[in-house]
């Protein structure tokens, strides 16, 4: 049964077995506004948690992506490529952005639950 | 000052549209609607869109007894002020002693006075060094308090017809008084979109109705200032404080065609030396846009290399909605900086393929009669 846990910088990862699917959260994609690129990283990098390892790019702004936890890229959502569009539609599906393999799943610990997260949101008015 | 943002007399309006409200040059200003912004630019390049500018600075220049406000104004700016007939609106600089750009502005006479518009940004700034220059010759009338709108695309014209009949005729770089809803507005027929369209000055008290009326329109939506950027961008025109500020001359910028010819020769502007110089011996460099290859964007700051050596900086760079693809302006060194010249920029120090093109990206569609 799939996990997902969140970030304060309004990333979401999901975790099945050691696994995780990252991507950013409905909050983040309605502050980035239309997002026109985004640069995944390949698989096979090898990022630590906190890294900053993708871009997203809306009209207005260029926004990293932080790792949330350590891990191997193994695999990268290429459909971004052609509908970029899809963070803002669907920021916890079809808009994903990347999977790691993870090193530590001991480190999703520190991250927020779905609750947390919206409480988390609300703060930020 | 303090840190309370000012509000535009459509403050509760973009609040009632749900807008996002960013701080901007001291106001609180909608950066979007709930549309967003690339439908907010796809409504002005197809139909027409409403752009809330109050918070740019007007102002009136009337001549004193026995004085000629352009012949005073020209003392301050580079451009043909002396040749405006009545209703002719032009583009100039406030340049200082070297040559570079306090501010861009238009200028419109409208027989009994001129009329200014500064960048909200270097409005106060631009009041303080016209009454330090011309208090002697001119009665300088800050008008910050009006609303200012704008109403951009190849639908604002049969729209804005229907409040201002002849306003249909009006041709780009005019402008004219009308009565709307019992206010007496001044419009011209300019913008910052470089397609069609109007902006309309209207007393403070007005605005908020004027504008209701022209929402009420069916082709029209409201715009915000992240369309505002995107469209402009696409037309290749001049952002202050990031594609011209102090640093950079009207030559250098690729703004000669805004210097009157006889003034070209004749000078008698702050910094006039030094752009008759580059005039005359070309400037060490220009602007010039920027394609890249490929979806990344390169943005302002940016790096300009051919090689290893670095050429240039990007000062504004963005997705353009129209073209569905990354565009950017930037300095380059002259001799790097024809068309067709191949370079990279740097970004997040990755050199991204790009070729320097000719602005603007979108091709205008001004109304020329």
């Amino acid at each position: 049964m799939a996990d997902t846990k969140y970030t304060q910088e309004h990333e979401w990862i999901r975790v099945e077995g050691d696994v995780g699917t990252i991507g950013i959260t409905q909050y983040a994609q309605e502050q980035l506004g239309d997002v026109v690129f985004v640069d995944v990283p390949q698989s096979g990098r090898k990022v630590t948690k906190g890294e900053a390892c993708a871009v997203v790019e809306s009209v207005k702004a260029a926004s990293d992506i932080y790792a949330p936890a350590t891990g191997e890229v193994v695999e990268a959502n290429a459909g971004l490529a052609d509908s970029p569009g899809d963070v803002n539609a669907e920021p916890m599906g079809k808009g994903w952005f990347f999977k790691i393999k993870l090193l530590d799943k001991g480190e999703l610990s520190g991250l927020m639950d779905e609750a947390a997260y919206n409480a988390f949101v609300k703060t930020l008015g | 000052m303090g840190d309370t943002l000012k509000r535009t007399p459509l403050y509760d309006l973009h609040r009632e549209l749900g807008a996002r409200l960013v701080p901007f040059a001291g106001y609180e200003m909608p950066v979007q609607y709930p549309t967003g912004i690339l439908a907010e630019h796809a409504q002005t390049r197809t139909a027409a869109g409403l752009f809330d500018v109050s918070h740019m600075g007007q102002v009136r220049l009337t001549a004193k007894h026995g004085q000629n406000a352009a012949k005073a104004i020209e003392t301050l700016v580079p451009g043909d002020i002396t040749g405006l007939q009545p209703g002719q609106q032009r583009y100039t600089q406030l340049t200082n002693d070297s040559g570079g750009i306090l501010d861009d502005l238009m200028i419109t006479s409208t027989g009994d006075h001129l009329l200014m518009v500064f960048n909200a940004a270097c409005k106060d700034a631009d009041l303080a060094h016209v009454q330090k220059h011309l208090a002697a010759t001119c009665e300088i009338e800050p008008m910050f308090s009006r609303g200012l709108l704008a109403l951009q695309g190849p639908q604002a014209s049969q729209v804005l017809a229907r409040l201002a009949p002849q306003v249909a005729t009006m041709k780009f770089m005019t402008g004219a008084f009308f009565v709307i809803d019992g206010a007496r507005c001044y419009i011209t027929r300019s913008g910052y979109t470089g397609g069609d369209g109007f902006e309309i000055s209207t007393p403070n008290d007005a605005t908020d109705a004027i504008a209701r009326k022209l929402l009420a329109e069916p082709e029209v939506k409201p715009i915000g200032l992240g369309a505002r950027d995107s469209l402009r961008l696409e037309a290749g025109l001049c952002l202050y404080g990031h594609d011209i500020d102090t640093t950079t001359t009207p030559i250098e910028a690729g703004l000669l065609w805004s210097i009157g010819k006889e003034r070209r020769t004749q000078g008698g502007f702050p910094g006039a030396a030094v752009i008759q110089k580059q005039i005359a011996e070309g400037a060490p460099r220009k602007r010039v846009g920027l394609l890249p290859e490929g979806k990344a964007i390169a943005r302002e700051g940016a790096e300009i290399a051919i090689g290893a050596k670095t050429v240039g900086k990007v000062t504004s760079g963005g997705f353009a909605p129209t073209l569905g693809r990354a565009i950017a302006m930037g300095y380059v060194e002259r001799a790097h900086s024809g068309n067709g010249t191949k370079v990279d920029l740097l970004v997040r120090g990755k050199p991204v393929p790009a070729e320097i093109v000719p602005l603007p990206f979108v091709k205008n569609a001004y109304y020329r009669g």
